[in-house]
């Protein structure tokens, strides 16, 4: 008797049911296009090009440095807003948003103006260190963490926010440092909300293009990632750029099913 | 053993409790809700700060006002009132989880937290994590693992709230057992008489941050000095000046009793003593006034009348009776209460 009726509740009011059917389209027309439109005939001899291969490697390696990075600074960063209370800390928090609105380009421009040659901190790297980060493997990680860390942190923070202090009062209770406490109660307790940040912060530094190609250039090997590798070869080879593209959609999807069923628990 | 004066300043009211709790001795912090009762098991755990007084456990203050050491150096355990069981850790890693805190190795750890669940009857749960867990069973992995470092002091919020009145009867003299076998000294704080009365050696009363009253269950039962207390305790009370015999009471109205007393005084009766007439009743009885019904309910396998008068005054009478006397609220009624059923005691 129950069961007709819990499905009449479950059926969404028909006045959803289009605009949902024309969003869902619309994000799913783009993949068909790329895919009735790419040369699939050439397929292997441009996969086998060394220039694809190297820059789908480069994008993977970055953005799980930078994955690595957002984590071990994004993590207390969050903890630190949502547990504590300091002055400025609505000021701190609208900073760590910022790169979220920001075009990246301009955040490419302005880590430029910190870290370039003669950039604020950027001089001083230079003539104490010999240091230039601009235009090296370690600029893209520094321009793909500036547009990225926000999404950790967003994530990490709420997931704190909803998450029991008292377990960590427990803990201390019991002789647990805060450390302790942090580490082996409060850490796994927001695990799901790490892991959905760092998977959000894997797929957005994946797809950094503005800052990335502004503060670390263009240079096959070393700074061009997929994105950049896309654009530039979209200059004279479309059809190469629509495979390039493909070869990026398909290796997203296929990292993030692969993380949404083992990490998330939501798969 | 502990030694505490404990002043926090919460805005809605100041708590200020002296607590003395000796070795071995259960104490429980009885009160109405919002009363402060958490609040002061808080500040014996450093969970929260003195605003005044001090903490003394085994002779080393542990705390002062803006001061004190932290709850992880403290050896104080809690059972908390919904136990806060790791969620993501089994009922053993639950109660190793102290040990390894507090500097065990994790085989050593893992011995002293299975021979802990071994005692409390649970090592065959040892490995389910605490949602597969029934009620009881969550309890008795929160005292063990409150146990498992060897506390100098217990505190034990609320700890039969969250369970069902099927399986509370049976932990709650289950809990009875474990606190006997514990010689640190225990404070437990809860809102029910009944479990104050089975678990603890002494009752400290608080009312709205203040103590009201401290002593041993027999005594808080038999002499309430609130009215809050009184109503746990089922009993009438009143407040009145004595002489003669003859208790005139605060709030109005006038009862003979026993005692021979003179100045300010308690009267305290239970409501079974309340004899309930359609008319004036005729003899002995010497107190006997005129009431209106203000409202019946079942207790037990009896009713429980609350009755407005002068003074007001609470009665049992057999479902049968109320239906014969038609107690329905806003019938009249005489009641009537031998002196010698009646208590007072010095105010």
């Amino acid at each position: 008797m129950t069961q007709p009726s819990q499905q009449q509740y479950r059926r969404p009011p028909a006045i959803l049911l289009l605009p949902a059917v024309i969003g869902t389209a619309y994000l799913f027309f783009p993949l068909v296009g790329l895919v009735v439109r790419s040369p699939w005939g050439t397929l292997w001899q441009r996969l086998t090009e060394p220039g694809a291969l190297t820059a789908l490697w480069l994008s993977l390696i970055t953005a799980t440095i930078t994955t690595a990075v957002c984590l071990i600074l994004g993590v207390p960063v969050a903890f630190v807003l949502a547990r504590t209370r300091f002055f400025g800390q609505r000021f701190v928090r609208a900073l760590v948003t910022l790169p979220l609105v920001l075009p990246p380009v301009v955040g490419g421009v302005a880590l430029f103006t910190a870290f370039g040659r003669t950039g604020v901190i950027g001089v001083w790297l230079d003539r104490w260190f010999g240091i230039e980060l601009p235009f090296t493997t370690t600029a893209v990680v520094m321009s793909q963490t500036f547009v990225a860390l926000p999404f950790l942190v967003i994530a990490v923070e709420g997931a704190l926010r909803s998450a029991d202090t008292r377990f960590e009062e427990a803990a201390a209770t019991l002789g647990a440092s805060r450390w302790t406490a942090f580490r082996r109660i409060t850490l796994p307790l927001v695990g799901p909300g790490v892991a959905a940040g760092s998977v959000l912060c894997w797929a957005r530094a994946l797809g950094e293009f503005g800052a990335t190609i502004t503060f670390a250039g263009n240079l096959p090997g070393t700074t061009q990632t997929m994105p950049i590798a896309v654009y530039i070869t979209l200059q004279n080879d479309p059809n190469g750029a629509i495979l390039l593209s493909l070869i990026l959609v398909a290796v997203s999807i296929l990292v993030l099913v692969s993380l949404r069923g083992r990490w998330i628990g939501t798969g | 053993m502990l030694h505490a004066h404990l002043v926090v300043d919460r805005g809605r009211f100041t708590l200020d409790l002296p607590l003395d709790v000796a070795a071995g001795e259960v104490v429980a912090l009885l009160g109405p809700n919002g009363a402060g009762k958490t609040t002061a098991l808080r500040a014996l755990a450093g969970l929260v700060a003195l605003s005044g007084g001090t903490i003394e456990l085994d002779g080393t203050q542990i705390a002062r006002p803006g001061g004190g050491l932290p709850p992880e150096r403290r050896r104080v355990g809690v059972v908390f009132q919904d136990y806060l069981l790791f969620p993501h850790l089994s009922a053993l890693e639950n109660v190793a989880f102290g040990p390894r805190s507090t500097g065990s190795s994790r085989h050593h750890a893992r011995v002293m937290a299975a021979a802990w669940l071994d005692r409390m009857g649970l090592a065959d749960v040892a490995l389910q994590r605490p949602g597969g867990l029934s009620g009881g069973q969550a309890q008795r992995v929160a005292l063990a693992r409150a146990l498992v470092t060897s506390p100098r002091l217990l505190l034990l919020d609320e700890p039969l709230a969250a369970l069902d009145a099927g399986t509370r009867l049976a932990v709650r003299a289950d809990l009875r057992r474990h606190l006997g076998a514990y010689d640190g000294a225990t404070v437990l704080v809860t809102h029910d008489p009944l479990d104050a009365m089975v678990l603890a050696d002494r009752i400290v009363v608080i009312e709205a941050g203040k103590m009201v009253q401290d002593g041993p269950p027999s005594e808080i039962v038999r002499r309430p000095r609130t009215e809050y207390v009184a109503r746990l305790a089922g009993l009438n009370l009143y407040r009145g000046v004595a002489s003669e015999g003859f208790v005139s009471l605060a709030d109005g109205g006038e009862l003979t009793v026993e005692e021979r007393m003179t100045g300010d005084v308690f009267v305290a009766f239970p409501p079974s003593a309340v004899a309930v007439h359609r008319q004036h009743p005729e003899g002995s009885p010497r107190n006997v006034w005129k009431v209106t019904v203000a409202g019946v309910e079942a207790h037990g396998d009896l009713m429980r009348v609350e009755f407005h008068g002068t003074p007001p005054v609470a009665a049992e009478v057999t479902p049968a009776a109320a239906a014969e006397l038609e107690l329905m609220p806003g019938q009249t009624a005489w009641v009537a209460v031998k002196a010698t059923e009646t208590h007072a005691y010095p105010a």
